[in-house]
């Protein structure tokens, strides 16, 4: 299987990431040396094998439900690009 | 006395605890030698005077009976440190401060140690040898212009360069035993679930682990002991009965069965490593332990394996960077255009490079055939270990397939710098704890490392093995001190 320019578009859309032309290029270069090194799996015969969903077997805990305010919406607030009193401030979504 | 900065923790600890050197001149020295080593490039955050003034705090009052009492230390910059900016080695969070503090580092602090600064790392720890960090190379103390290995580079550097006692560092398919062996220092992968996982930059959920780094096995335990909690704050935290693997450490192997596999004798393996490995096998037979021939048949199928998984669970993870409410933000025409240019401009190649593969294999029409296959090879591996430990205690590899290589001699080819992990890979698939010792120099002086793999939760017994190999193999690195002038 080989991966195409338009495949990279699609996927660079998908991951809400930009790639140029000749970014593409490049990746399209990379991606397929990767895939085909990756194709390797299909040498093995999986359809009866349980697939491995989590290493650490365990069952989730509960805990109660509390609300535990430390007061830090300032250090919070200060990691963000653009802010306005105490909201985060985004580019206009509805026009 | 021997120079401060080259002393084990355990020698600090003692000479703190006897009061032969206090805190302060113990974090004078660091920071004197970290002043004189810019050339390494291993910190990307330092805290210099904050660590000298916490040291005078500890000195005023000190309390000895704490594990880590006024040891000053660096740690890897994946750990989230309250009020102390983090980075992941990455532009998208170069401003970022937390308002909160990892588990594994709070575990350091609660037992007196002192940050002194923030070590350099692959970006989002996705690197074999620091060289994907935004904040640039790391160099090996080794040689000049040699990769530290990645993506605990900065940690490795600055453990083997005498900036800091020991570190901490995380593995997700190496990240701490690579780095480890091409150094010369002692780095252990513990089992998943042991250490937490909250406050880690994460990377891929099922496969990340936080680990100690050290000049020796003693100081590795004792870290361990530190780092080693289960915390309800991480889901995937195991709460089982954790040793006194410093205090309980012993060289007495005898008898212990130890397993080597065919399949890690691969094609094109440097005659040095071949040898070290024999040598690894003299040194266990010394000690009484037994070799046993054992098979791990879907070893060749470990690496692709984790490079569906581990993209997978990053193009999940790195979704949240979007520009919004922290990080990096780049200007756009309307939201998703600001998405798109903060997530290109924010992240380097290496990062877009698996974030794309990630996005790819969860792609509608593409899980079955690449995901959900992952898994199910995941879960081969993962049976192939559980078989060989019917009849071993332990697994002895090579840590790598090669000594440390030039800065860029790797990075245009994304596969060959992929193919450093082949033996580091597969515990991180099956959860399993490891720990990489140095096993000898090649030809070049050059430190080569030597792994020793261990059934879950039985880190002891890996401690143990390689305490008694430490004492054969009676390891000295050649390091020079070039960069300093």
């Amino acid at each position: 299987m080989t991966i195409d320019l338009k495949t990279i578009k699609h996927i660079s859309k998908l991951s809400r990431i930009s790639v140029d032309d000749e970014k593409a290029k490049k990746l399209e270069g990379d991606l397929n040396s990767i895939f085909e090194f990756i194709e390797k799996l299909n040498e093995l015969k999986t359809k009866d094998i349980e697939p491995l969903t989590s290493i650490a077997e365990t069952t989730l805990k509960f805990r109660s439900d509390e609300v535990k305010s430390k007061n830090i919406k300032n250090q919070i607030l200060k990691n963000s690009p653009e802010k306005n009193e105490d909201f985060f401030v985004v580019p206009k979504v509805v026009e | 006395m021997s120079d401060i900065t080259s002393q084990t923790l355990s020698e600090i600890i003692k000479n703190i605890k006897e009061k032969k050197i206090s805190s302060q001149e113990v974090t004078k020295a660091f920071v004197d030698r970290s002043e004189k080593s810019k050339l390494l490039n291993a910190f990307i955050t330092e805290d210099f005077s904050t660590a000298l003034e916490k040291s005078k705090i500890f000195d005023d009052k000190p309390n000895f009976d704490l594990k880590l009492p006024g040891v000053p230390m660096a740690i890897k910059d994946l750990f989230c440190t309250n009020g102390i900016k983090t980075t992941a080695g990455s532009k998208i969070l170069n401003n970022f401060i937390p308002t909160y503090e990892s588990t594994v580092s709070q575990n350091i602090w609660n037992e007196g140690a002192i940050l002194l600064g923030k070590l350099n790392c692959d970006e989002f720890a996705m690197g074999s040898s620091n060289e994907t960090s935004f904040f640039g190379n790391v160099q090996n103390p080794i040689n000049q212009n040699l990769v530290p290995g990645g993506s605990s580079g900065g940690s490795s550097s600055a453990l083997a360069g005498n900036l800091t006692p020991v570190t901490i560092g995380t593995d997700t398919g190496g990240s701490i035993r690579q780095p480890a062996s091409f150094t010369g220092t002692v780095g252990l992968k513990p089992t998943y679930g042991s250490c937490s996982r909250y406050g880690i930059v994460a990377f891929a959920s099922s496969l990340d682990q936080a680990g100690p780094m050290s000049k020796d096995v003693r100081d590795c335990s004792l870290l361990l002991e530190v780092i080693s909690t289960y915390d309800r704050k991480d889901s995937t935290s195991i709460d089982f009965k954790r040793n006194n693997y410093s205090s309980e450490l012993t060289n007495n192997i005898k008898g212990k069965k130890i397993g080597i596999p065919n399949e890690y004798r691969i094609d094109g393996m440097p005659k040095e490593i071949e040898e070290l490995w024999s040598k690894g096998i003299e040194y266990v037979k010394d000690c009484g332990a037994e070799i046993i021939d054992i098979s791990l048949p879907h070893t060749n199928y470990a690496l692709a394996t984790y490079y569906i998984v581990a993209p997978a669970e990053a193009s999940s993870n790195l979704a949240r960077y979007d520009g919004v409410k922290y990080g990096f933000r780049s200007i756009g025409k309307n939201l998703i255009d600001m998405y798109e240019k903060t997530r290109s401009e924010g992240f380097g190649d290496e990062v877009k490079r698996r974030i794309m593969i990630g996005t790819y294999v969860l792609s509608s029409g593409y899980y079955d055939a690449y995901y959900l296959k992952a898994q199910k090879v995941r879960k081969l591996i993962k049976n192939d270990f559980d078989e060989a430990y019917k009849k071993v205690d332990a697994i002895l590899t090579p840590s790598t397939p090669s000594s440390a290589f030039k800065i860029g001699e790797k990075t245009n080819d994304p596969v060959s710098m992929y193919l450093n992990d082949i033996f580091t890979v597969p515990v991180n698939l099956a959860g399993l704890p490891a720990i990489s010792i140095p096993g000898g120099l090649d030809a070049k002086g050059y430190p080569l490392g030597l792994q020793i793999i261990g059934k879950a939760f039985d880190e002891q017994n890996i401690l143990n093995i390689a305490f008694a190999m430490e004492e054969k193999i009676n390891f000295k690195n050649k390091i020079t001190d070039w960069w300093i002038k």
